[in-house]
């Protein structure tokens, strides 16, 4: 089975991130770039799913500037077979990056997308429910658990007050939840072997998509700071305070 | 003149609260571009559902009606909608950011193609909207441009809407869905099993961290102090992440975002991530052994402490006080 991951570049979740000055942009040096956690843990689900069928291919795509190839290769010193990096130097929206994708879709005719459910930099959590309307496959977002029969799939996927189960005949689009797994790191063999991998570029341009983002970015700012409090010394004393002074308990 | 139409989300004819803030929030939009108000109720006998939704000061209620919309599931509820949509000619689509929410709202938003802003918490008065970005650590002012924007709310942000004693006119809609696109099937929904109020609608949260060690102290040092309190229990991504509790108690950037009047933060260190799911709330208190744990920052009561000590005396001194 031939499973698609697209993948995001992102800053280290532990990075603090600092508002440029002009409120256009985040401060980027010092930033440690990252694949995003949730397409790690897509990574990983896929390179199981084929370990677990003993055969397919696992292909990881970005959107995205050269610099992104840096993300791609540790993706397939993982163990992913190869890579399209779509380049892209500017701002793109959802609708724009999902379309792009669709585009690769249409060329590598995977039969299964695995893909994080948000990247980290936006939260927007909208491409992979975008990618599956435009190619008019099931969805199943959030998912904890997959399972695949004769290209029959089953998801539960963690929903609000708990666990749906939902399933569908392949191609589909999955995003990956938290719990899904824990992905692997990649070996010092799997490193060397990931150099000699296809990272096959593709300009944007090329693939007659509308780029021009329909959501524009006008400004950036920190949020307020919430202010510290105090430190109380004993029980006693906390639980006083939010029964008399903040009149909560 | 810009109109909105708000898809109010239900479990079983039930409204939960995020709804409540959906429609505060279409209302709010509505009224700042001097368009009118549309909800939503879709399923199957939806009509009770819709005449308790036309007390809420919208223009309209639209029962859309079909077996296939009986339960939530993405690409049935993504095709009725689009089609409602246009035949409505709304300029905004607008569902609060639940699970429901974020897994329909971009999928109708590529079916009408149409740009979407998630998880928004304020409108600006220049059409402009604002929306937390990196954990919450940036707050963004977007614009969508083209005749029509999809926009999930964040339910934390936006007042809940009220009822009043005027009633909106009702319509009942026969939905337009395509049998043949229609490729998911709904198996089994495993409802979490608890007397406890609801994460994302509770007064009171008790959240546990890494500090926990072990799952089953969430249930023998946390909960009591949740029973106490009448709260929901919550937990960070660190808590999820060593297993100790399931994921849809994890409150924080990757989980639930919530904005408690009452937040107690226990054995969490107050990494960034979590932070963004609940620094919102109106009062915070952080019971933690390091006194260098980033949770203090952002706590109104610190307490520097062992937890496994603390909580159980917390618990008496609540018991004590309601007893007096």
């Amino acid at each position: 089975m031939k499973i698609l991951v697209p993948t995001k570049r992102v800053p280290d979740p532990a990075t603090n991130i600092q508002v440029l000055p002009d409120g256009l942009g985040i401060a980027t040096e010092n930033v440690k770039w990252v694949i995003n956690p949730f397409d790690e843990i897509a990574i990983e689900e896929a390179l199981r799913i084929k370990e677990r069928l003993g055969t397919g291919e696992v292909v990881l795509a970005a959107v995205g500037q050269k610099s992104w190839q840096e993300q791609l290769r540790t993706g397939l010193a993982m163990g992913a077979d190869r890579a399209i990096l779509v380049l892209n130097e500017k701002a793109l929206d959802s609708i724009a990056v999902a379309s792009l994708l669709a585009k690769i879709v249409a060329d590598e005719k995977p039969e299964l997308i695995i893909m994080g459910k948000q990247a980290i930099d936006d939260d927007s959590n909208q491409i992979g429910q975008m990618l599956a309307e435009m190619l008019g496959w099931p969805q199943a977002t959030f998912a904890s658990k997959v399972e695949i029969k004769e290209r029959r799939c089953t998801v539960v996927r963690e929903v609000d007050g708990g666990l749906e189960t939902l399933a569908f005949a392949l191609p589909a689009v999955i995003t990956t939840d938290l719990r899904l797994n824990e992905p692997r790191y990649a070996s010092l063999p799997g490193i060397m072997k990931a150099r000699k991998k296809e990272l096959k570029e593709v300009p944007a341009e090329s693939l007659g998509v509308e780029l021009t983002p329909r959501l524009k970015v006008r400004a950036l700012r920190p949020p307020s700071k919430r202010q510290a409090g105090r430190k109380v010394s004993s029980v006693a004393e906390l639980v006083n305070l939010l029964h008399s002074e903040a009149k909560l308990i | 003149m810009s109109d909105v139409l708000v898809f109010a989300e239900h479990k079983n004819g039930h409204l939960p609260k995020t709804t409540l803030v959906a429609l505060g929030a279409g209302l709010e939009l509505a009224a700042k571009q001097a368009g009118k108000c549309v909800v939503v109720a879709a399923g199957e006998g939806t009509e009770e559902l819709a005449a308790h939704l036309a007390g809420y000061g919208v223009a309209e209620v639209i029962a859309l009606e079909h077996p296939a919309l009986k339960n939530y599931v993405a690409d049935a509820h993504a095709q009725a909608l689009a089609a409602l949509a246009k035949e409505l000619g709304v300029q905004a689509v607008l569902a609060s950011a639940t699970a429901v929410g974020k897994d329909l709202m971009p999928r109708l938003a590529a079916r009408l193609g149409a740009p979407m802003a998630s998880e928004v918490i304020a409108f600006g008065e220049d059409g402009t909207l604002v929306r937390p970005m990196y954990a919450g650590n940036v707050l963004a002012t977007v614009e969508l441009s083209g005749p029509l924007r999809v926009i999930t709310v964040r339910a934390t942000a936006f007042e809940v809407a009220a009822r009043g004693q005027s009633a909106a006119p009702v319509r009942k809609v026969a939905a337009a869905i395509d049998p043949s696109a229609l490729k998911t099937e709904l198996v089994s929904f495993e409802e979490t099993k608890s007397e406890r109020p609801q994460l994302s609608e509770a007064r009171i949260v008790v959240s546990g961290g890494r500090g926990l060690k072990a799952g089953e102290n969430f249930k023998t040092v946390l909960e009591p102090l949740a029973d106490a309190l009448g709260a929901a229990m919550g937990a960070s991504r660190a808590a999820v992440d060593a297993g100790f509790v399931p994921n849809d108690l994890q409150v924080g950037q990757t989980g639930k975002v919530v904005a408690p009047q009452l937040y107690l933060a226990v054995g969490i260190s107050g990494a960034i991530q979590h932070l963004a799911g609940m620094k919102d709330s109106k009062v915070i208190v952080a019971v933690n052994k390091d006194e260098e744990a980033p949770i203090f920052n952002v706590a109104d009561y610190g307490l520097v402490a062992d937890l496994f000590k603390a909580v159980p005396e917390m618990v008496e001194e609540i018991k004590k006080l309601k007893h007096s």
